[in-house]
Order: C-alpha cells, then structure tokens, then sequence
C-alpha cells in the first residue's frame, strides 16, 4: 500500500540552510548535505531543498549543490526556487535532482509547465503554490507570498494539472510559521478534486497536525521544515504516532 | 569489475551512478557496443516515455545489443517496461525478454487513484536472489503510470489498486519498476545484491 509521505523543507541561502518565519526572520539552520542526509537515516521519505539566493551565481552554485546532495542522499529529493527555463529544468535533473518545483515563473507563463512536462515527464514537475485566504478564498501569491493575484489557488492548480504539472506542493501563508496545524480546507479540496498527489505546506506544529492533514484532508504527504530543525518534532517518533493512529507509513 | 550504465534518451542515469559510488563501485554510462558488451554487469534504468525510448534504442541498433547480452543486466523502472513484450504507452513493441505486457493504471473511480503512483510501497512475494537480506513488505519508491502484469517471470508483487510486477526474472535478466538507487537502504541492498551475482 502507498504510504503517506513525511517531507523536510531546507531553505538554502548562499548554500546554507535557512528557514523564514512567515517568510521573514531567517535564521540558520545548518549545512543541507548533512542535515538532509540526516533526515534520510531518520526515515525522512523526500526532501525538498528550496533555493532563495538572489545572486547571478545562484544557477551554477545550484547545480554544484544538488549534485552533492545526490551523491550523499539515498532518498528522493525536488529542487526549487526561481527556476524560470526548460535548461534549469535540464541542468538540475542531470545533476541528480529527482523532480523540480516551478511557482512564479509558472505562473506567469503557463505554458512552461507544458514545455516541461513534454520533455521531462510530469512525474518530476512539481507545481508549488504560496496562497492566503482572505475575502472569503485562497488566492495565489507570487514571489515568496509578497505579490498578490487574483487567481484563486483551486483554479490555478487545476490549470497546472490540466497542463501536466504531477504533483501541488500547496503552502498556505496564514498558517505557515504559526504550529497551530494544516491549512485542512484548501488542501482538502485540491486533494479530493485533483488527479495528482498533494504536498501539505505551512503551520505543523504538533505530530496530531499531521494525523490531521492525512485523516482529514487526505493530503499525499506533509512538509515542515522549522519543527524538523529544532527538533521540536523527531521523524520516527512522529511517524510511530502516526502509524500508532492508523495512518501508513513507511518505517 | 566492470559495471556499464546504458546510455540512452532516459533520464536520472546519474541517480544510479551515484548510488553504486556509494557502494564503492564506478559505473561507466556508455551506449558503446564494445563496452557494454565486455562490461561484467549491466545496468538498462530509465525514467521517461517507451516509443521514445525504443525508436532510440531501435535507431542505434542497442535493441538487439541489449536482448543478446549474457551477463546479469537490471533493468529499472522505464529500463524494466522496455525489457517487456509490449506496452499500451503510445501502443509500444518492446524488447520481449519478459512474455509481459505493460499497461496503465486505471482509476475505478475519477480522482480515486492518483497517477502517476509516486511515493513509497511495500513489496511482497519476494523470490529472487536479488532480495536476499530484503525484508518481505519492505518499502520501495515508485514513479510510474504504466505496470506490467503478473506473470511467470514475476518475483515481487506491489498493489496499487490491483497487484502487479514489482520485480521480474527471467535467465540472466533481472528487472525492477520501483528505483533500488533512491530506496535508501533497502534499495541499496538490491543493488549489492545484483553486483554481487
């Protein structure tokens, strides 16, 4: 039976890990290789490494990274941040990236996602969406949630999926950083109505959190990245309590 | 010991490079006859779309290479679909090692089963020297669309919605759908296990 998935987020800065809250406050969390390879002997099932560098050299310095990681980890693992060209795409699955993660670039030009998809295969395009709820829905937000649109986050999705994006990886930013839970209702409804396999995003705070956005939402796999560093949550004590409510994990 | 990667239009060949350099050994990713032909082991992976990757295989003659070689060869996951009869992906005729024909998945219900499969699945049935120390039900990880079905050949079963071919073996050709070389230890078990043949 496939399992539900338990995810670790590195945000990587200048080749170092680094984590916002609400997208602000980055502190230091680390070196990836070894914090990555250390959630793969903990029983990590993914990781993704997001790049927020903000340099020229950031494309080459990218490529060096994931190759290291590929060489160390023995786990899967996406790439993301900024990545706006079929040639990144290239570059980073060659370096032994297993899929990619598009948000802004995508968003502003759809037609990247077909592009991609056509020559890497959907499995490895994963869409990623920063949303927030107000005035009554969740609508997209670009740039690492600082532009807002007006396109709700269901409608987008949908249009990604339609487009060949294999998997959402949805962040909702009134819960992120906040470990009071999931964002369970958006990512209820793109679960339940979307063909392809949802990453939860934003606001795990407790190991019931994540009962919660398996059981509830029926997401694919949940992502956290701060409780994981501060070990506030440790991979195999959650995914005992996981297993211990019923849900399928991999140990 | 000479282990060759076949070089072809499919991509993550560096995935598996780097898990057998884990291992100790190096992989050489080669489409040169010669060197595939003398290498002591042979690894076909894979991930990407099957009449793409036949009409390539075809065009450089590696079909025949690769259904004539004698040494252990492992397929994985697109590798294991080619090394097949035929599959419904864009209606493809592929190597025939395996009497198996590969389809794709089929959601009962829409929405119900998500596809591709991606993420991690037990496998069960294990009869292959390829599992030795691999524990029955262990977890693999998988990315595919397509399957291919049970059949005489099969030496481990996976459900995703039905049961199908985790693994396949038939003479010297062993074949795996899920990725051995991102299936952490497990996987690299597997991997150890074909070096070691």
């Amino acid at each position: 039976m496939l399992t539900k998935r338990i995810i670790p987020c590195l945000d990587i800065k200048d080749g170092r890990t680094v984590k916002g809250v609400n997208f602000e406050n980055i502190r230091d969390a680390g070196d990836p290789i070894e914090l990555g390879a250390l959630y793969a002997a903990q029983g990590a099932d993914e990781l993704v490494f997001l790049d927020i560098t903000a340099t020229n050299e950031r494309r080459k310095t990218l490529a060096e990274l994931v190759s290291r990681i590929a060489r160390h980890v023995n786990i899967p693992f996406t790439v993301g941040g900024g990545i706006a060209a079929v040639e990144d795409v290239n570059v980073l699955l060659q370096s032994g990236a297993d899929k990619i993660s598009v948000n802004t670039a995508a968003f502003n030009s759809p037609g990247l996602i077909d592009a991609m998809a056509r020559e890497f295969g959907s499995q490895c395009i994963v869409l990623a969406i920063d949303t927030r709820f107000e005035d009554g829905d969740w609508y997209v937000y670009l740039n690492g949630g600082r532009v807002k649109t007006a396109t709700r986050a269901f409608d987008w999705a949908k249009e990604a999926v339609d487009r060949g994006a294999g998997e959402i990886l949805l962040t909702s930013m009134n819960n992120d950083g906040t470990k009071k839970g999931f964002a369970l209702d958006i990512t209820g409804q793109l679960s339940q109505n979307l063909h392809v396999p949802v990453i939860a995003s934003g606001g795990a705070g407790t190991v019931e959190h994540f009962v919660d956005v398996f059981e509830k939402a029926q997401a694919d796999a949940a992502l956290a990245a701060s409780i994981f560093h501060y070990k506030e949550i440790e991979i195999p004590a959650l995914k005992t309590f996981l297993y211990e409510k019923g849900v399928n994990v991999r140990f | 010991m000479k282990t060759a990667i076949i070089k072809y239009n499919a991509g993550n060949i560096r995935s598996v490079q780097f898990a057998l350099e884990r291992l100790g050994v190096t992989g050489i990713v080669t489409d040169n006859p010669e060197e595939i032909i003398s290498a002591d082991k042979v690894i076909f992976p894979g991930v990407g779309e099957a009449s793409t990757a036949m009409r390539y295989l075809r065009e450089r003659k590696l079909d025949q290479l690769i259904t004539g070689l004698k040494q252990p060869v492992l397929g994985i996951c697109l590798g294991m679909q080619l090394l097949c009869k035929h599959s419904e992906e864009n209606d493809t005729d592929c190597l025939g090692i395996f009497d198996t024909a590969v389809k794709r998945f089929q959601s009962p219900v829409e929405n119900l089963l998500k596809i591709p499969q991606i993420g991690w699945n037990n496998i069960t049935g294990l009869h292959s020297v390829m599992f030795e120390h691999v524990p029955e039900n262990a977890y693999m990880y998988f990315v595919h669309s397509y399957y291919a079905s049970l059949g005489a050949d099969t030496v481990a079963i996976t459900n995703y919605v039905i049961n199908y071919s985790a693994a396949l073996q038939k003479d010297n050709f062993y074949a795996v759908q899920f990725h051995p070389e991102k299936s952490a230890d497990s996987g690299s078990r597997i991997i150890e296990n074909f070096l070691n043949l």
